[in-house]
């Protein structure tokens, strides 16, 4: 059985599984519930000023016929007293001093509201700090989370104000609502961040009821936009990491947050770069016990690769990730159907047809059975057929070796602009 | 399946094809599918459902998310011969039965999805469990079904030293004997056989207990004795004509298949089976997938009384299995060689008058005897108890039924627990694979905290 510890910036952890800063960390009975059923950390509800909610405060997007693709949320940081939260916080790391409890902090940008929480939070035990720059619904009306995210310099002053008063590490968490992430990571960084974590919510209406017309969800009739989470952002914040993390300007470990539901999932973030990663929709749909899963999914995983520790999976896939322009066009791909496996479902047959490259011909073999067949000197490799195809092994994209050495975009530029260079030398000649 | 055409010999190509595992099981595709459809429910009915409390939803959720070595743990973990019971347990009368999908839309198949799981295990070679670190305490365990041999592993996992007496030369018991290979193949039974010899449990097969070994060598040797010797063959029906040739005992029948090419000629014939318990449907089923041409079974009530469950019903009627309700056999006929030629029965009635049991008593019609015109007969009218071997053990019990204290398994000799269908009758438990499973592991917790000092019950429950 592999060592699942990790060690994020300082903050030492018996597993790689945190619960993000949301509903599920709102109080001590929840947190402690959760490291009960197998979880090494808590990023508690973000503290601050107490707030107001609503009433309707979350809402899904469920996808043929599974529930929960996608979560939907509006509701703001804790509504509770910070006392109330500052007592629950002693008690829950006095009863688990192994597991890491991170404090989330959100408030005004003001350099003296951040010493204050910083040194009240620190005085009960906390072993990291969590900056909230992205909440983008409510509290950005305020001038706060997503709405001083989206500011590089403003990370960057209220990172450099907590690190001045903080003892524990500091973990900046992003937002996804911005163009490019690594200029705020790499702010955050220069304000003095011992690690970053993302992605935060983003921004996002759930749906319309069709007949009622209102939003979903509602607050008596009205809705404003929340913060979308979940299985369906997944793929967008892997992206965000794995650039994070290729960033030589940034360089510090990562939180990998979204969409984690399976240990699968986490496999993925930590290959990309995380150190550790949160969870919040998988405990909202299924309850802290989902923990169990992926605990053993993953250590079986590392067992299988004769993994000994789960922090050797850090940042494994970093390298494989790059620029366009730094992929070979040399490099050729086909689609090969596998007849004994193909269910005859023409789905792929259509699919090159209408939005592909026209080369999987439906044809009858000597025996008159229907067959699909993919011409491959006329397919360009897109795997949108083996995408569409549902049964298991009846498409394979095969690599083909065309003889011609790997050449890049980048190259090719190059050596093209290395050749008009001497043409125009020997002109001048 | 292949049937016959008339005269031809039963061949060992049709014993391949006819008694090869009939379900397929779940494809990879399928597999996904399914276990993906389940809800995870918190507290979920189907793990009370299950006598041996299997962790449903999770091992569900460790397929669906490609965690096969995971899965087939969760299952063995709770239940020693999870593999079996993938495919005989009555799904539709446990954990199917309580599925909260039931009513939404379509119980989880958890059946064939816990075969998808075991069926990786066995593919796989992976070894699930360990033995514990030995504690210096010996058991003896009589019979290696599936009772002997959940205790067998609770024991050894707890750092027991285990010896297992089996009389046949097999150990597996009913599941290795006594189901038709076409629901379950004996392989199925023999890899969890492996899985407890692999914890160092020594299985001696072939050795009786009372004739190769006494009681009094066993309780001098062990400090404690599991009993778990399961029930007989099928005992004498009573009436005329039982030992004509021709004439079955349902358990050999359905165990000389399980040892390889059955010798017992039923091709082209008709072949009446008496009684209409899972056994009676195994030993009928058994007959068409050796070539007879017509399969009946003889049943003194009606369908409502039969105990054979709903599913076996519907299998023995997709095999072509006839049914003569109201049917009592009277005497079996033969010829002047001694071989059976019909069955006399006599029609019968039900009175409206309850008995004992709950169930409508029969009563026969005077004046409406008749002969069935037989080439065979299958007894399958229930199975002989352990009475002798109870006795060599001298224990307390109800003709043959061992009585204990039902929360630990303990007998009238508190050196000597009992699990498994010799404990099975009078109103004591259920004869199912499964349940024998659970009084195997509670024996062994029983015999563990007896050992240990322990009285609360922490064995078993930890992961």
């Amino acid at each position: 059985m592999a060592d699942l510890r990790i060690e994020l910036a300082g903050i030492k952890s018996p597993n790689p599984f945190w619960l993000a800063s949301a509903p599920p960390t709102n109080t001590g009975y929840q947190v402690q519930r959760a490291f009960e059923a197998g979880w090494g950390g808590a990023v508690w509800k973000t503290l601050g000023d107490p707030i107001i909610n609503t009433s309707s405060r979350f809402a899904a997007v469920h996808f043929n016929g599974q529930r929960v693709a996608g979560f939907n949320n509006i509701e703001l940081i804790t509504d509770r007293p910070l006392e109330v939260n500052l007592k629950e916080i002693y008690e829950t790391k006095k009863r688990f001093p192994d597991h890491a409890v991170v404090a989330s902090l959100m408030v005004e940008p003001k350099r003296e509201k951040w010493h204050e929480i910083v040194k009240r939070v620190e005085d009960v035990g906390v072993d990291g700090l969590e900056l909230n720059f992205g909440c983008p619904h409510g509290m950005a009306e305020r001038g706060m989370g997503a709405a001083s995210g989206q500011q590089p310099d403003l990370v960057e002053a209220q990172t450099y104000w907590v690190k001045e008063a903080a003892t524990t590490p500091v973990i900046v968490k992003l937002t996804p609502n911005i163009t490019d992430i690594t200029v705020v990571a790499r702010h955050a960084v220069k304000g003095g961040a011992d690690a970053i974590s993302m992605i935060n919510t983003i921004n996002s209406l759930a749906g319309v009821d069709i007949h009622t017309w209102n939003t979903i969800p509602h607050v008596g009739g009205q809705g404003a936009h929340g913060g979308y989470c979940g299985p369906a952002v997944k793929p967008i914040a892997l992206s965000m990491v794995a650039e994070c993390a290729r960033d030589r300007g940034v360089g510090v470990p990562i939180s990998g947050i979204g969409g984690i539901s399976t240990w699968q999932d986490v496999v993925e973030f930590m290959l990309m770069g995380a150190t550790g990663i949160q969870v919040c929709t998988a405990v909202m749909h299924h309850g802290f016990r989902i923990v169990e899963e992926m605990i053993d999914g993953l250590n079986n995983y590392l067992d299988d690769k004769g993994l000994a520790s789960v922090t050797e999976l850090t940042g494994k896939s970093v390298p494989k990730y790059s620029n366009w322009g730094d992929l070979d066009l040399n490099y050729k791909v086909v689609a090969r159907i596998n007849q004994d496996n193909c269910i005859n479902c023409n789905k792929c047959h259509i699919a090159c047809e209408d939005a592909s490259h026209q080369c999987i011909d439906m044809l009858t073999n000597a025996q008159g059975k229907a067959v699909l067949q993919v011409r491959e000197e006329d397919c360009v490799g897109c795997n949108l057929c083996s995408i569409v195809c549902p049964a298991d092994g009846a498409i394979d994209m095969i690599a083909l070796d065309n003889g011609a050495a790997p050449l890049t975009w980048n190259q090719r530029q190059q050596l093209i602009g290395n050749l008009n260079h001497t043409y125009s030398a020997a002109e001048v000649m | 399946m292949e049937h016959t055409s008339l005269q031809a010999a039963f061949t060992p190509d049709m014993f391949m094809r006819n008694f090869t595992e009939a379900d397929p099981g779940l494809t990879r595709k399928g597999a996904i599918e399914e276990s993906n459809r389940c809800l995870y429910c918190y507290d979920a009915p189907c793990i009370k459902a299950c006598p041996t409390g299997i962790n449903i939803p999770s091992f569900i959720k460790r397929i669906a998310t490609d965690n096969l070595k995971g899965a087939s743990r969760t299952i063995m973990e709770s239940n020693p011969v999870g593999a079996s019971c993938a495919r005989v347990c009555p799904t539709e009368e446990l954990c199917e039965g309580a599925c909260v999908l039931n009513d939404a839309s379509a119980p989880i198949g958890i059946g064939l999805l816990q075969r998808y799981a075991t069926d990786w295990a066995i593919r796989s070679g992976t070894q699930l469990f360990s033995a514990g670190v030995p504690n210096g305490r010996k058991v003896a365990v009589i019979g290696s079904g599936p009772a002997g041999l959940s205790a067998a592993r609770e024991l050894a996992r707890e750092g027991f030293r285990v010896v297992i007496y089996e009389a046949k030369p097999l150990a597996g018991g009913l599941d290795t004997y006594g189901i038709v290979s076409f629901r379950l193949p004996q392989s199925i039974s023999l890899w969890e056989v492996e899985q407890v010899e692999k914890l160092g449990v020594e299985i001696r097969t072939g050795v009786k207990v009372g004739v190769d070994v006494t009681a009094e060598e066993l309780k001098a040797e062990y400090d404690a004795i599991v009993l778990a010797a399961g029930m007989g063959y099928v005992p004498p029906l009573g009436i005329e004509g039982e030992r004509l040739t021709g004439v079955y005992d349902a358990i050999e029948l359905v165990e000389t298949t399980k040892t390889g090419v059955p010798t017992l000629e039923l091709m082209g014939m008709r072949v009446a089976v008496i009684g209409a318990g899972n056994t009676a449907v195994d030993a009928a089923t058994c007959s068409v997938r050796l070539g007879a041409e017509n399969v009946k079974m003889v049943y003194r009530r009606t369908r409502s009384e039969m105990t054979a469950y709903d599913f076996e019903y519907e299998f023995a009627k997709q095999e072509g299995v006839e049914f003569s309700w109201l049917t009592l056999p009277k005497r079996i006929i033969g010829d002047e060689l001694g071989n059976v030629t019909a069955l006399e029965c006599v029609q019968m009635k039900l009175t409206g008058e309850t008995g004992k049991d709950g169930r409508l008593t029969p009563m026969p019609v005077e004046g409406s005897e008749f002969l069935m015109p037989v080439d065979a007969v299958v007894i399958a009218i229930g199975q002989k108890r352990r009475t002798e071997l109870i006795e060599h053990l001298g224990l307390a019990h109800d003709r043959g039924v061992v009585r204990i204290d039902r929360a630990t398994g303990r007998t009238s000799d508190p050196q000597i627990y009992a699990a498994g269908d010799i404990v099975f009758g009078s109103g004591q438990g259920e004869a199912m694979v499964v349940s024998a499973a659970q009084q195997g592991k509670e024996a062994a917790y029983a015999i563990v905290r007896q050992w240990s000092g322990r009285q609360d019950s922490v064995v078993g429950s930890a992961v």
